[in-house]
């Protein structure tokens, strides 16, 4: 894992990263997959990936509305909100 | 006169049955005892006014024939879980302020037994650490310190202002999550007792999410019973939260003192580590002996793939951590520092708001999972973890509970093991298989070790059989007697 790497994955991820950390995190994640590569020993031929825990299929409901008409609550953390509406930066030029 | 902050919850819940006193008397005395104990930095927020409402309300129910599992119980609740109206933080400062508009089923829950909640305590941030000094809000204090030095030392990850608070008598019980190790680890280090049960057991609606897969919540208290009490009024069947598992709680407390003869124990060899501590290796032996005293059989098994869990669990938590901790891109709730424009804005407010360990692991996740590695980190990680569960299926064909230390060690001092991540996670290598394979475990305090400072023992069980749990550790509690307490001399120097 080298610095440039780094800023790669940091800016997938969304997170602002100076030069100097992301040199220090490339020393850091470096080491942390050089003890992951262990997993490379195992032979995993013929296993699926456990994709579920419990094995149960996902609890279904009637399709019906049962919930809503909240938008004070909804709003009621936002950064900055207006006349009903979360206030963003422009998406769209 | 009764000191009503060294009362089991048990014991509380006979007194004020019996009428020799109130939850308001009850909760005073905590509200007290939690200013008192500032120095732990356990608590994040105090919400001492809620608390005397709730507990007058209590005592009001309770005379209209009203009582609740825990009617008048003063609680601590670890910030990762929404309560309606109070601050929810998950130990970041990306949620500084954020007060959630719902209360999380398991919360709710606890509200409905008559619970009364004493305020939110800390937790390492988004509940990734195994020493609470990840948090936004400060390193938590252990109550604990060894007898031979002055350091601070840690009171166990991510669950550490939960166990911190149980330890040190500001709180009855606290609730608390488990995705690695988070409740068993902590409890283990500060000589309490705490169970994560099986996945799919407790709702995990309005627990801030860190690794969907792994994360359950469970309960720290003083002693079995009190553990049982607490599960038994968290968990349930939750529509709003589809891994959770549509099947009846049993009453936890009538597998308490139950016979274990002839139950089966397994001690997994693998377990047994190269240069492990003697004291580990002294205190799993006792803990066979006093089963085996009690009339189970030990039984040696193997669970092949021990050594890989770990790794295994460093890949597929910070995956699941970086898709949760997407939602935290100041738009409609959290921090929001301002760039110049959309993505530096998500950038810059990121940044600011996440600590040093959660932007670790969200950079592993989003590698782990970025194209050209998914395959041969996140997928094979899964299969990894396939073979895991199965080492456990596989052993509960021959075996009815599994005996192992809870931890490596006692608790070191605040600012060890920092010099090196993977330093840390080697905490969890007894406890993260068990969460890997959805399985319930719970550690019991066993001993203090030459310093001191408090072991635990850990009990790991089948799918939905935390009764098992209970019962057998029910018997290692008996048999330990472990009544230590912290020397909190210290706090008042």
């Amino acid at each position: 894992m080298d610095k440039q790497t780094v800023q790669k994955v940091a800016k997938l991820a969304r997170l602002k990263i100076n030069d100097d950390r992301a040199e220090a995190l490339a020393k850091d994640l470096s080491g942390i997959f050089k003890w992951i590569a262990q997993l490379d020993e195992v032979d995993v031929t013929g296993i699926e990936p456990m994709t579920s825990v419990s094995g149960q299929q996902a609890y279904r409901r009637p399709d019906v509305v049962n919930d809503g008409n909240k938008r004070d609550d909804i709003l009621a953390n936002a950064p900055e909100e207006a006349e009903g509406f979360f206030v963003v930066p422009k998406v769209v030029e | 006169m009764t000191n009503f902050t060294d009362l089991t919850i048990k014991q509380a819940l006979d007194g004020m049955a019996k009428g020799e006193f109130t939850s308001a008397e009850l909760t005073a005395a905590h509200i007290d005892a939690v200013a008192n104990a500032r120095v732990l930095n356990a608590f994040i927020v105090e919400t001492p006014e809620l608390a005397m409402e709730q507990a007058k309300a209590s005592d009001t129910r309770r005379k209209s024939g009203t009582i609740g599992l825990l009617e008048g119980i003063p609680i601590a609740m670890k910030d990762l879980y929404c309560t309606k109206g109070v601050q929810t933080t998950a130990s970041s400062k990306i949620l500084e302020g954020f007060i959630p508009t719902y209360e999380s089923t398991v919360s709710q829950n606890m509200l409905d037994q008559g619970m009364v909640m004493l305020g939110k305590v800390s937790c390492d941030e988004f509940a990734m650490g195994s020493a609470n000094i990840t948090s936004g809000y400060g390193n938590v204090i252990s109550p604990w310190r060894a007898k031979d030095d002055t350091k601070p030392r840690i009171p166990g990850g991510s669950s550490g202002g939960s166990s911190a608070a149980v330890a040190a008598r500001i709180a009855l019980g606290a609730t608390a999550s488990d995705t690695g190790g988070s409740i068993r680890q902590p409890a283990s280090v500060t000589g309490l007792v705490g169970i994560k049960p099986t996945y799919g057991r407790c709702s995990r609606y309005g627990i801030v999410a860190f690794a969907s897969s792994l994360d359950q919540a469970g309960p720290i208290a003083r002693s079995v019973e009190d553990c049982a009490i607490m599960l038994q009024a968290m968990a349930g069947w939750d529509p709003k939260d589809s891994t959770s598992v549509n099947m009846p709680v049993p009453d936890f407390t009538k597998a308490l003192g139950q016979s274990i003869k002839g139950m089966k124990v397994g001690i997994p060899k693998e377990y047994r580590m190269e240069g492990m501590s003697p004291e580990i290796d002294t205190m799993w032996e006792q803990g066979k002996k006093w089963l085996r005293d009690a009339g189970a059989e030990i039984v040696d098994i193997s669970l092949p793939h021990s050594q890989y869990g770990l790794a295994a669990y460093y890949i597929i938590a910070p995956a699941e951590a970086s898709s949760n901790l997407a939602r935290y891109d100041g738009m409609r709730f959290g921090l929001r520092v301002d760039g110049k424009d959309l993505t530096d804005t998500y950038e810059s407010s990121r940044a600011a708001g996440f600590g040093a360990e959660v932007q670790r692991r969200i950079l592993i996740g989003t590698y782990v999972l970025s194209a050209g590695y998914y395959d041969a980190y996140y997928t094979k990680a899964q299969r990894v973890r396939a073979l895991i569960a199965r080492d456990f299926e596989e052993a509960y064909k021959h075996v009815d509970v599994i005996l192992t230390p809870t931890t490596p060690g006692s608790a070191f001092a605040i600012g060890e093991k920092q010099d090196d991540p993977v330093k840390m996670y080697l905490e969890d290598i007894f406890t993260v298989s068990v969460n890997l394979a959805g399985l319930p475990g719970i550690s019991v305090p066993a001993m203090l070790d030459s310093h001191g400072l408090p072991l635990g023992l850990q009990l790991i069980g089948k799918p939905f059989d935390e009764e098992t749990l209970f019962k057998v550790g029910s018997v290692l509690e008996k048999a330990a007697n472990f009544t230590a307490k912290p020397d909190m001399g210290w706090m008042n120097a």
